[in-house]
């Protein structure tokens, strides 16, 4: 098995206020390749935190965190930022779009990081745009879209630089369960057809069903439940 | 450039903030470029004043009138290549609010000393010629519609002809071009001699001297030379080379460099103000976009740029337009400074200035969104 | 809809700190404006009064015909004569006509900024030139004594002007003056120049001819039948003014410049500053929109709306201009300011920030807080509620 993510002995705290918040205590995870897992638990248990550090917007205090074969724990800043482009593809529940950019545009804004010609970044927002189902919505604004249509040009934009793995933060949260069936059916494609290795913090159950592994996170503590073939 | 959609739709998220924020910038700059090229046309007078040149004239007081013999005497001061002569007229066309700038000079010397009024040899044949000939700057021409052959009757404030009107009549033998400095094509000029012997007082006298030099370094020596000849006369001098006698004209006109610059200052200064909050604002509102482009791999340096780069084209294209706009209004304003065209020292500062307003507005929302932590930010805190 | 209008203003200036830096942007531009045409316009309010109080409607002005100013008027010895003996004059007990031919230079001095040399007007005066004018009180030393080569000089002038102190020398014309005496006019044209007697001063500067003939005349209304037995009179070629007419005349392209800078740059400004207000109003109300949208649910009309938007563009506006008037008083006011004036020598007038200049700032910020308030206030009034309630 190749590991897509191994987290060993991580350690996180907040500072709120004067106060030091021990959030995740020593945690270890291991994530394979081609996984869709779904990470859950009540509110404050951290999940959203170790999602941050799969994902490589946040630096934990102590413990290796390692993903596809990177030690992100000993990267800068900078460094970290240089290596998100490309290999990893984020998700939100707000789909976090520009409202002024057109569906074609907003996939196209990670490809402006690689130095591909124009047409080049054309033919790869064509190709994200077909895989998640919209291609006659390129030139459409957020504005125009349904939330499960935007939250699907999100996910292309996600894929567009073709990274090997996808963190997504209650990517379901924000609609209705028509289309949060599509963007989840979308994710299981992902994972299952193209090799992506998926990882989902949700509240959703039936979001979680979906995974090929749920992970439950209470306390800064993680609990395995059992392997969802 | 590949990054310009970015730009552009930072910009134009709220469309009527960014366009209201677009036209004060304009407005801004329209009354920059008037304001800074009036004060800039009054100054250049002062630049473009030649150094080789000297302005004789009476001590006491500049209307104090001078010999006609102390133009021998100072062309015999060593160190001077060229002397001539002319006297105020004061005349004007028809209604006293038409100013004519008309000078009686020495025809056979004036132009020499004056290089930069082009007048075809032929027509200075003719002014010597012609008693009351008279030649006129492009301008003064086009003003009026006077072209060669035409006579004109110039009326003087000062000066009574022998008939005892103010009436003078002039014929035009030459019309003259003098692209260095156009202000001179507004003027007049005609033969001293007609003048001297017509009017009917202070015979024999002229205004000023005008002196050439051979070199400008001697200026001090040779103005101090010239003023001692003349010491305990009648008619005591002053010299001083052409940029201090404009300059301290000019300084009588009154402070008008403290009068711009308090304006534009306090123009930029509410500019400033409200620049930087459209700036703010517009970067506040969008601290989640820029915090998912730093989650998609945008560097720290990329966000800045992005924010740079959306204030410059916001002030450097409103700046453009705005003293395009004064470029275009100048002419009205030849009258009041007697350049036609804004001088292209303020365009370029004109630009500078929408620099660093674009810089200053931009800079701490573009430091604080490039610095910002991503987590917080991603989770709307 | 008063009570209602005013509910939802008081609403609107509670939540107003959270748009402080926006409602700055107002109150700087507005201010910008008032303080800058209230400045210019209160250099023309001081020239005019300058000139103006130098001038009363009984006394009266003779110069040559066709000069426009004193500086190209001459007048002989016998035309002065001439003049004197014209009706509408008023004589002392011993017969003497209350007149006085004077000439007038301009001579070059140092000024105290910079030390450049400007002009200053010497004027030489009659021997009831001084007891004709009223106005002109001595400040300090005496008067000068006619055939002595004495001056008196002006406070503006002497303020302007190095070397003009009470008892200091000044060489003109190869000679040797003293100043002894230093007065004051009120502010008016005669305190920016230097007195002595003309016929001294004509004496020293080889000068036969007189500038004009300032007379009194028995009455204002005296000037018509003065200036008719005058311009009648085939000897005699001269113009004939009331003194305040002429003065208004030397002063007349300066106003008028003036006058159009304070119109021309405060209206551009006034533009600009409309800008910022309609910004900061539209921001203000689309920041609002659900507050705004809940209190029509509630039952507020439109019209109470539109008019506590209205109110706080107006009440920023205010705020600038009350502040830009009062910035220019403070800056401004009786500060001294040098120009060129008809005589081609320097004029010093007062700028003066009258209470009727104050109020017209006031009505410029008005009027920028009319426009800038008025587009933003018509989109209040129309929101429309239901979409405004479902808006995020």
């Amino acid at each position: 098995m190749v590991e897509a993510v191994s987290l060993v002995d991580v350690v996180k705290r907040y500072r709120r206020g004067k106060e030091s918040v021990e959030v995740l205590h020593g945690l270890n995870l291991v994530i394979a390749e081609g996984e869709f897992v779904a990470i859950m638990g009540p509110s404050g248990s951290g999940k959203s935190t170790l999602l941050n550090l799969i994902g490589g917007i946040d630096r934990a205090d102590s413990g290796s965190v390692t993903v596809s074969g990177q030690r992100l724990d000993q990267m800068s800043e900078a460094q970290l930022t240089r290596w998100r482009a490309g290999h990893i593809g984020f998700v939100f529940q707000f789909y976090n779009l520009m409202p002024a950019l057109t569906a074609a545009a907003n996939i196209e804004l990670p490809l402006l990081l690689l130095p591909l010609s124009s047409a080049q970044r054309r033919a790869r927002v064509a190709a994200a745009l077909e895989v998640v189902g919209l291609s006659d919505r390129a030139r459409h604004k957020p504005a125009e879209l349904s939330g499960g249509q935007q939250q699907r040009v999100a996910i292309a934009r996600a894929l567009v630089s073709d990274p090997p793995i996808l963190v997504c933060d209650e990517p379901t949260g924000d609609l209705d369960r028509q289309s949060a069936t599509e963007v989840l059916e979308l994710l299981n494609f992902l994972s299952e057809r193209q090799g992506k290795t998926i990882v989902m913090v949700t509240h959703d159950q039936k979001a979680a069903d979906m995974a090929t592994r749920q992970l439950h996170v209470d306390k800064g503590k993680l609990i395995d439940k059992e392997y969802v073939a | 450039m590949k990054y310009f959609p970015l730009v552009w739709a930072g910009l134009t998220r709220k469309k009527l903030r960014t366009l209201f924020t677009f036209l004060s910038v304009i407005v801004a700059f329209l009354l920059f470029g008037l304001l800074q090229g009036v004060n800039a046309a009054f100054s250049q007078g002062v630049e473009g004043a030649h150094l080789d040149r000297l302005v004789v004239q009476g001590k006491v007081s500049m209307t104090d009138q001078l010999p006609l013999a102390f133009g021998t005497r100072i062309a015999s001061v060593p160190g001077v290549s060229g002397v001539t002569y002319g006297t105020w007229f004061g005349g004007y066309y028809q209604d006293p609010k038409n100013n004519i700038f008309s000078f009686p000079v020495d025809v056979a010397s004036y132009f020499d000393l004056f290089p930069e009024i082009r007048l075809p040899v032929e027509q200075r044949a003719a002014l010597a010629k012609t008693r009351t000939g008279a030649v006129i700057g492009r301008r003064l021409a086009e003003k009026y519609g006077w072209k060669i052959g035409d006579n004109i009757p110039i009326k003087s404030t000062i000066w009574t002809n022998r008939d005892g009107t103010s009436d003078w009549n002039f014929q035009v033998v030459g019309i003259f071009a003098s692209p260095d400095d156009p202000s001179l094509e507004q003027r007049l000029f005609f033969n001293n001699d007609y003048f001297d012997e017509a009017r009917s007082f202070e015979k024999g006298l002229v205004g000023w001297y005008s002196v050439r030099i051979d070199n400008p370094a001697h200026a001090t020596a040779i103005a101090q030379a010239i003023d001692q000849l003349f010491t305990n006369s009648d008619h005591e001098t002053k010299t001083v080379t052409e940029k201090e006698f404009t300059q301290s004209f000019l300084k009588q006109i009154g402070d008008i460099n403290f009068i711009v610059s308090s304006i534009i200052g306090a123009v930029f200064f509410a500019l400033l103000f409200l620049t930087g909050n459209t700036m703010m604002q517009s970067v506040h509102e969008r601290v989640t976009e820029f915090a998912v482009l730093k989650t998609i791999g945008y560097s720290d340096r990329a966000v800045l740029a992005i924010v740079i780069a959306e204030g410059l084209m916001l002030a450097l294209a409103a700046a453009l337009l705005g003293l395009a706009g004064s470029s275009a209004a100048f002419p009205l304003l030849e009258s009041v400074v007697g350049v036609p065209h804004l001088p292209i020292s303020v365009l370029g500062l004109g630009l500078f200035y929408a620099l660093v307003l674009a810089l200053v507005t931009t800079l701490l929302p573009g430091l604080r969104v490039a610095r910002l932590n991503l987590v917080d930010a991603l989770a709307g805190r | 809809m008063w009570k209602q209008a005013l509910a939802v203003t008081a609403l609107n200036l509670r939540t107003l700190p959270t748009r402080v830096w926006s409602s700055l942007v107002v109150v700087l531009g507005v201010a910008g404006v008032v303080a800058v045409v209230v400045s210019v316009l209160a250099m023309v309010t001081g020239l005019i009064d300058s000139m103006q109080h130098a001038g009363r409607a009984d006394r009266a002005i003779v110069l040559r015909g066709g000069s426009d100013t004193e500086m190209s008027s001459t007048l002989s010895r016998q035309s002065v004569l001439t003049i004197l003996d014209a009706p509408g004059i008023r004589h002392e007990r011993d017969g003497r006509p209350d007149s006085s031919a004077e000439t007038v230079l301009i001579v070059s001095r140092p000024m105290r900024n910079g030390g450049t040399d400007a002009n200053v007007t010497l004027r030489g005066v009659g021997l009831q030139g001084l007891a004709l004018r009223p106005e002109i009180q001595l400040a300090e030393g005496r008067w000068f004594t006619p055939g002595l080569h004495e001056l008196v000089v002006g406070r503006s002038a002497q303020k302007q002007f190095a070397g003009l102190e009470l008892g200091s020398h000044v060489t003109m014309h190869d000679t040797d003056w003293t100043i002894v005496g230093v007065f004051a006019s009120g502010g008016d044209v005669h305190e920016s120049e230097i007195l002595g007697d003309a016929d001294t001063i004509m004496a020293v500067w080889r000068h036969d001819l007189f500038q004009s003939v300032t007379v009194q005349l028995e009455s204002p209304a005296a000037f018509v039948t003065f200036k008719d037995a005058l311009t009648t009179n085939p000897q005699l070629s001269v113009e004939v003014h009331r003194e305040t007419d002429y003065l208004a005349k030397l002063s007349e392209s300066l106003t008028r410049v003036m006058n159009l800078i304070a119109r021309v740059v405060g209206s551009i400004m006034a533009v600009g500053a409309i800008f910022g207000a309609l910004n900061t109003m539209y921001s203000a109300v689309s920041g609002r929109t659900r507050e705004i949208a809940t209190l029509r649910a509630i039952g507020f009309s439109a019209m109470p709306i539109v008019v506590s938007v209205m109110i706080e563009a107006l009440i920023l506006s205010l705020l600038g201009g009350t502040t830009g008037a009062i910035v220019a008083w403070a800056l401004f006011n009786g500060h001294g300011v040098n120009a060129l004036g008809g005589n081609f020598s320097q004029l010093v007038f007062r700028l003066t920030v009258t209470s009727a200049l104050m109020f017209q700032g006031i009505v410029w910020a008005i009027t920028i807080g009319l426009i800038g308030g008025l587009f933003p206030a018509i989109r209040a009034g129309r929101l429309p509620v239901t979409e405004a309630l479902r808006a995020l």
